[in-house]
């Protein structure tokens, strides 16, 4: 091939020539690109410095009302104050260090899994980092042992449960939906039928319906004397909910394994099972970290959803503060805020470190 | 496989272990107990929450859609009062669904496609807040987002007392945005079939100019045509029809804004927030679509010499929509679905008409059964039209 296309002129000279160059390629190159440039400056002026103002230079920390109500901008001290209620909602008081270690070693235990899915010989490690990390996380937010006192889960909140919801969700969801995926994928009518009846009918209705139907009908389903608490009702929703929309995930890398790699366990005389663990499921899992990882950030930004059922999950904590006094509720704008900046921030890298393992998990295919 | 046929030394009956080695005998085997399985834990939770039932003096069964619902709907598309039944209680939360649903979906179309293209522009300034815009709506819980336009909205305007009127007619209140409406007449209906009328001529003059274009090469200038068409017809209706003036014009009566439209700020909370959200990903859907049409196709139409707007519309959109569409489904499912959040911010949409007639009636199987089906149908109505609309648009090939 041979290059004809004009190139634009390499910049050269100082600094100020190489900018002017840039901007002239860059921002005013022909009249509408100039007019939207433009437009879009007089947009940034027109927000950006009352915004900062706002959030930054006549905003308060201190953490009184009286403190806020004497300032223009951003009442900050509202979050300031209520700091451990928005974190950890109505867990006791003293005892707020047992969440606060429960979401360390749960933030641990994901950081683990997501940069140990980059290496080979770290993954077969991840299934036992979390069966021995969710023990210690269940006995610090339980406690009723070790000299720990025991926390009913009617009081867990905040960012801690707004986690163990979505973690939870992701890992129990995965053999199921594992299985539903391989059920779907299956040569016996009768159990894809079913596979694909219980993934359709998951995925056509709103995790709200679900999280309704584990909230209201659970307990009619149960013997009598039988009952469940409201959390585990929750996270039984999610579970549901999440394995329909993994099993579409996995279902993706199942159908991107070769048909030549089924054949050739077959050929070997391996048993269905022994094919799929040894040949089929490590090449169809290895091209799905990247969707689960996407079927988490979901799954966290979904779990605010059981605020609706009555739980306080990270948002529902948020809202709780803004109503602990009347006087707060007007810092509305603060307190989402907050939680916004948190998600974000959570979401945002996941994301973006999703987007760099599918790069990474690609290179062996590229020449 | 069973290896009984023919043995060497001679013929062997089979013996229970060898149809247990069949895989056939085996697949069938498993899905009995699978359905076997299936039917069990069915029938185990039929039998406990008939129990319950009983045991809590609830009768099953949908009878109770015919009662009064006795309680108010603060915005509904049809005729509803307090003494209407269940069952137009449940109606009227379907169509504020659909509303907002539909709303939703051509906003959030419309927007995600300018930000889409506005992330592969050449202007380094749109792209880069092209990209702010996209990242921070799609990374933020959307029910956060809801709850932000519902506490900001009603804060954001005056109280009806001192309504901002920014046009004659139009106010901003606390309470909503109230527009003024024409006063039922005749001659509106009259438009309304006019424009039908109009869309049934277009669509055959569309047909015929396809028809001619493809023979002879001849364009038409079909746009032009179409909307000339739409609006002499309805404009002559409007004429026919005595052409009134008369506008149901909003005022302030007393303590609250009486007369015109209502926009209510929880139904503004719900559409701003699903369609921020959603765009987010339509722009992703769309610009992923643009990407993956090859660079030679736009060398193409250069080098026949079509103009560069008329080798957008003509051959790199109508491509990217193949690529485009089966995702974008998937994100119009997605907000019909989200809309059921509308609940938390007490917009009356399905969910929360259901939610209330389940508190009220204790029939919660019965309503959560309803709403589901409900979603569901809209789900597979939904996807079997992009289905069409795809096989449509999908390449032709010998």
């Amino acid at each position: 091939m041979v290059e004809t296309a004009k190139l634009p002129p390499r910049p050269t000279g100082t600094f100020s020539a190489r900018a002017i160059t840039w901007s002239k390629n860059n921002l005013f190159d022909g009249w509408l690109n100039s007019a939207l440039t433009l437009g879009a400056i007089a947009l940034l002026v027109w927000l950006v410095p009352p915004l900062f103002n706002w959030a930054v230079v006549n905003a308060t920390l201190a953490p009184t009302i009286e403190g806020c109500a004497e300032v223009t901008g951003a009442c900050w001290g509202f979050v300031n104050a209520n700091l451990r209620l928005i974190l950890f909602g109505t867990y006791p008081f003293e005892e707020q260090w047992r969440p606060l270690l429960a979401m360390i070693v749960l933030m641990g235990i994901i950081c683990f899994s997501l940069g140990g899915v980059k290496y080979p010989s770290f993954r077969k490690a991840i299934i036992p980092t979390w069966v021995i990390g969710v023990p210690i996380i269940a006995i610090l937010m339980w406690g009723g042992m070790l000299g720990l006192t025991y926390v009913q889960n009617s009081y867990w909140g905040g960012l801690p449960l707004t986690l163990i919801l979505s973690a939870i969700g992701i890992i129990f969801a995965f053999p199921f939906g594992l299985l539903l995926a391989l059920g779907r994928q299956s040569n016996m009518p009768a159990i894809r039928t079913l596979s694909v009846v219980y993934i359709e009918v998951i995925r056509g209705v709103p995790l709200i319906t679900v999280l309704f139907m584990a909230s209201v009908m659970f307990p009619l389903f149960l013997p009598d004397g039988v009952t469940i608490d409201k959390l585990l009702r929750a996270q039984i929703g999610i579970i549901l909910f999440t394995a329909a929309y993994l099993a579409e995930v996995f279902r993706g890398g199942l159908q991107a394994v070769p048909r030549g790699q089924f054949e050739a366990g077959d050929s070997l005389g391996l048993s269905y099972w022994q094919s799929m663990r040894l040949i089929i499921l490590p090449q169809a899992l290895r091209l799905v970290i990247p969707p689960t990882v996407n079927s988490f950030i979901s799954m966290l930004k979904d779990t605010t959803l059981v605020v609706i059922i009555g739980l306080f999950d990270f948002l529902g904590t948020v809202k709780l503060a803004l109503r602990s006094d009347p006087a707060w509720t007007k810092y509305y704008v603060e307190g989402y805020a907050f939680a916004s900046a948190i998600f974000f921030l959570i979401c945002f890298s996941m994301a973006k470190y999703s987007a760099y393992l599918e790069k990474e998990l690609r290179k062996g295919e590229q020449r | 496989m069973s290896k009984t046929q023919n043995a060497p030394g001679g013929v062997r009956s089979k013996t229970v272990v060898d149809y247990l080695n069949d895989e056939n005998v085996r697949a069938i085997l498993y899905q009995i107990i699978a359905i076997g399985l299936v039917i069990l834990a069915g029938w185990y939770l039929v039998s406990n929450t008939l129990e319950n039932l009983e045991r809590q003096n609830i009768s099953t069964g949908y009878s109770f859609l015919d009662l009064e619902a006795s309680f108010e709907i603060s915005e509904s598309m049809i005729d509803y009062t307090a003494q209407s039944n269940y069952a137009s209680a449940l109606m009227v939360g379907l169509l504020n669904t659909v509303k907002v649903s539909l709303l939703g979906i051509i906003l959030c179309t419309l927007i995600g496609t300018i930000f889409g293209i506005a992330r592969l522009s050449s202007n380094w300034i749109v792209r880069k807040l092209a990209t702010v815009y996209v990242e921070t709506f799609r990374n933020i819980p959307v029910l956060l987002q809801l709850f932000f336009w519902y506490a900001l909205i009603p804060n954001a305007f005056p109280h009806p007392r001192d309504a901002i009127e920014p046009l004659p007619g139009v106010l901003l209140t606390s309470r909503g945005i109230y527009l003024p409406v024409p006063v039922a007449d005749n001659a509106y209906t009259l438009m309304g079939i006019a424009a039908i009328i109009a869309f049934i001529a277009i669509f055959f003059i569309n047909r015929w100019a396809r028809k001619r274009q493809d023979a002879t090469g001849q364009p038409f200038p079909m746009a032009m045509v179409g909307i000339g068409i739409f609006v002499g017809l309805v404009f002559i209706a409007y004429l026919a029809g005595g052409a009134p003036t008369e506008m149901d014009i909003p005022a302030l009566k007393g303590f609250n804004i009486r007369g015109g439209y209502n926009i209510s700020p929880e139904f503004m909370a719900v559409l701003i927030g699903l369609t921020v959200y959603t765009s987010t990903y339509v722009a992703e859907v769309v610009r992923s679509g643009i990407q993956a049409v090859p660079n030679g196709q736009w060398e193409a139409a250069d080098s026949l010499g079509i103009k560069r707007s008329v080798a957008l519309r003509k051959v790199i959109l109508p491509q990217s929509m193949r690529v485009a569409i089966p995702p974008l489904t998937n994100q119009y499912l997605n907000l019909t679905k989200n809309s059921s959040l509308a609940v938390a911010v007490g917009y009356p949409d399905l969910v929360s008409v259901s939610n209330t007639t389940m508190n009220q009636t204790g029939q919660a199987i019965e309503a959560i059964s309803i709403f589901m089906s409900i979603y569901l149908g809209l789900s597979l109505l939904t996807s079997l039209f992009m289905n069409w609309f795809n096989k449509k648009m999908a390449l032709v090939e010998r």
